[in-house]
């Protein structure tokens, strides 16, 4: 056991050598600065022509109600507007702002948008080259002629790679939250969210919907946000097990999300699409309530779907890395 | 009988249907360094990948210190250091930082071992500098300090020699040498015999995934037969004679001399040295003038290019 946690302090310490994770927090403090601006220049545009969020809330309806009239829309995407129409509704009606700015609002919108895209890359930035790095270096033929089973090894990878997952996820919300409550203000932890839409067909069934504090809500959507990253960081290992050069197995896994999140936006009528990992990905959708990209996918669904894809993911990593010749 | 360091029985590797090492055998012994020689090609880096674990064989075992590579690894290995190939250490990381990662992967090595390590290979002075920045005799020599991290009672060395420039090839045999009269036992891999030839006390030369012939200096010269040069005034006549015997076997024939009558001829031949006496009463006996007789060994060196390269050509 003492020998695990001295393997797993060795490929910590390669990712941070590496550098990687400085490259993300420096991504990540060039990137949210500039989402704020642009937050903020639409807060400061709302302000202007709104009195307040009631009537921004109504002409929002009002737009989105336009183009539902409008012919040249798919009935696919008429359907995702209708149920934000209803939703939009649902906060009037309960007299909650759905998106009063905030430090924490500004990260619990965040999140959403980056668990699909965003995140996942940089989760592949960190790890796509853990082993095939070693491979291409030939580092491996050392780190294998020591007397540690290859299992231990990888299982010391995984859990180095887990650790930087969680490190990512903090950093992001922490650094969101500075940075914007800088803009926006610190505050927004008690603010009342919705959650616990169902929809049905086209329509939202608001039995269980419930306010939860805003707080809640950002740590919710983080644990899943920290999950779909560990399913994306688990396939990212098993493609760099299996392809030996680390630009290829790095597009390989941009390809596979890429590919996931153009299919989710053409709500397809492909149904089992819904059986792809990328496809999956958007857990936090689930929270807010947003149409799921294929009609009957739930959050239990997608976790489902996302554990199956890890566990084979794992199942091949560790069987071909334990058995499999180094032979380059 | 010193106690066997490596064993390696029987051991086989085929990929994709192509047999890469066929039924190779052979043993190390405590004290001894081994050179383990063939032509690129001849799957001297296979076989030494399947000592180490990295490669499964098809067939065959390899154990050492009396335990399986294959079913217990982490005691096999545990009694090995090894270089495959290149001294591929990380380059992100400095000298220090590397021996530290692969110490962790053990147990009983400390600062001070990393210490003594460093010392023996004298990299004190550049052990803090990132490896990116080392030439490849550093690299080759942080190498070694790597693989004798944890004591180990076998080296095992895979073209150590490879892109180093004549004083870093001088120096790695002296540090061999050196090594070798601690008490470690060493496999040492090379293409070039000149390289290794005055190093080792047995070789083990593989051609064509087989063991082509094993053994001592001395053995090997032996196994290959003695050659016999003879000197005679009359050629053709000398030769003819000589060749009655059919225990001797005619390998060259050399003409010199005046060539007004019959010239004079060198015949180097395979014979037993033993045939020597009575062969010369046959032919004194027969009229035969004979100038010279001498025995004439090969080289180490001739032998292990007719070994190997006789087949290539073919």
């Amino acid at each position: 056991m003492l020998r695990l946690a001295a393997l797993i302090q060795n490929e910590a310490m390669k990712l941070w050598l590496k550098k990687r994770f400085l490259v993300i927090v420096l991504i990540l403090l060039i990137l949210i600065p500039v989402f704020t601006y642009a937050q903020h220049k639409m807060v400061k545009n709302n302000r202007e022509h709104f009195a307040d969020w009631r009537n921004q809330t109504l002409q929002q309806i009002a737009d989105i109600e336009n183009t539902l009239s409008s012919d040249r829309i798919p009935e696919e995407w008429k359907k995702g507007r209708r149920i934000a129409v209803q939703q939009l509704r649902y906060y009037l009606e309960h007299d909650i702002n759905p998106s009063e700015p905030s430090g924490v609002q500004f990260t619990r919108e965040f999140l959403g948008n980056a668990i699909t895209l965003f995140i996942p890359m940089l989760v592949l930035a960190i790890g796509s080259d853990i082993v095939s790095g070693e491979r291409t270096a030939g580092t491996i033929k050392m780190l294998l002629t020591r007397p540690v089973r290859r299992w231990k090894i990888l299982l010391a990878k995984l859990l180095a790679l887990t650790l930087y997952v969680s490190l990512t996820i903090a950093v992001t919300v922490i650094l969101c939250y500075l940075i914007s409550g800088f803009v926006f203000g610190y505050g927004g932890f008690g603010a009342p969210v919705l959650t616990g839409f169902r929809l049905q067909g086209g329509t939202v069934d608001a039995q269980a919907v419930h306010a939860i504090p805003q707080w809640r809500f950002l740590l919710m959507q983080a644990g899943l946000c920290w999950f779909a990253s560990m399913i994306v960081a688990i396939l990212g290992l098993m493609v760099s097990v299996l392809v030996r050069s680390t630009a290829a197995s790095m597009v390989t896994m941009m390809a596979a999300i890429i590919a996931g999140s153009i299919l989710s936006s053409m709500s397809s009528t492909w149904t089992s699409a819904k059986y792809l990992f990328s496809v999956n990905l958007k857990l936090t959708g689930y929270l807010d309530g947003s149409p799921p990209p294929i009609e009957g996918m739930t959050l239990p669904f997608s976790v489902a779907v996302l554990s199956v894809w890890g566990a084979a993911s794992l199942a091949v990593s560790f069987r071909v890395f334990t058995k499999g010749d180094i032979l380059n | 009988m010193q106690e066997t360091v490596l064993s390696v029985q029987n051991l086989s590797k085929k990929i994709n249907g192509k047999t890469i090492v066929d039924d190779v055998s052979f043993e190390l012994r405590a004290g001894e360094i081994l050179g383990f020689l063939g032509p690129n090609g001849a799957g001297k880096t296979t076989t030494i990948r399947m000592l180490v674990d990295l490669i499964k064989p098809t067939s065959g075992t390899v154990t050492i210190c009396g335990k399986p590579v294959q079913r217990e690894p982490e005691q096999a290995l545990r009694h090995v250091g090894s270089i495959v190939e290149n001294p591929e250490m990380y380059g992100y990381m400095t000298g220090w930082q590397n021996l530290e990662h692969f110490a962790r992967m053990q147990d009983g090595i400390d600062e001070a071992r990393i210490r003594e390590v460093t010392s023996i290979v004298k990299l004190q002075d550049r052990i803090h500098d990132k490896v990116k920045t080392y030439s490849l005799g550093m690299r080759q020599r942080l190498g070694i300090a790597q693989a004798l991290l944890g004591r180990p009672k076998l080296l095992i060395l895979d073209e150590p020699t490879n892109g180093l420039d004549p004083k870093g090839i001088k120096e790695l045999r002296t540090f061999i040498r050196q090594l070798a009269q601690e008490g470690l036992c060493l496999l040492v891999s090379s293409h070039l015999l000149s390289e290794v030839q005055l190093l080792c006390d047995r070789f083990v030369i593989i051609h064509g995934g087989k063991v082509a012939a094993a053994g001592t200096v001395e053995q090997l010269i032996r196994s290959a037969g003695n050659q016999v040069l003879w000197q005679f005034e009359h050629g053709e006549d000398g030769i003819r004679e000589l060749l009655k015997d059919s225990r001797i076997q005619l390998i060259e024939r050399i003409d010199y001399g005046d060539a007004a009558a019959q010239p004079a001829a060198k015949a180097v031949t395979a014979m037993s040295e033993e045939l020597i006496p009575e062969t010369v009463a046959r032919l004194a006996a027969g009229g035969v003038r004979i100038h010279g007789v001498c025995k004439a060994e090969p080289t180490l060196e001739e032998m292990f290019l007719t070994m190997t390269e006789s087949e290539t050509i073919a």
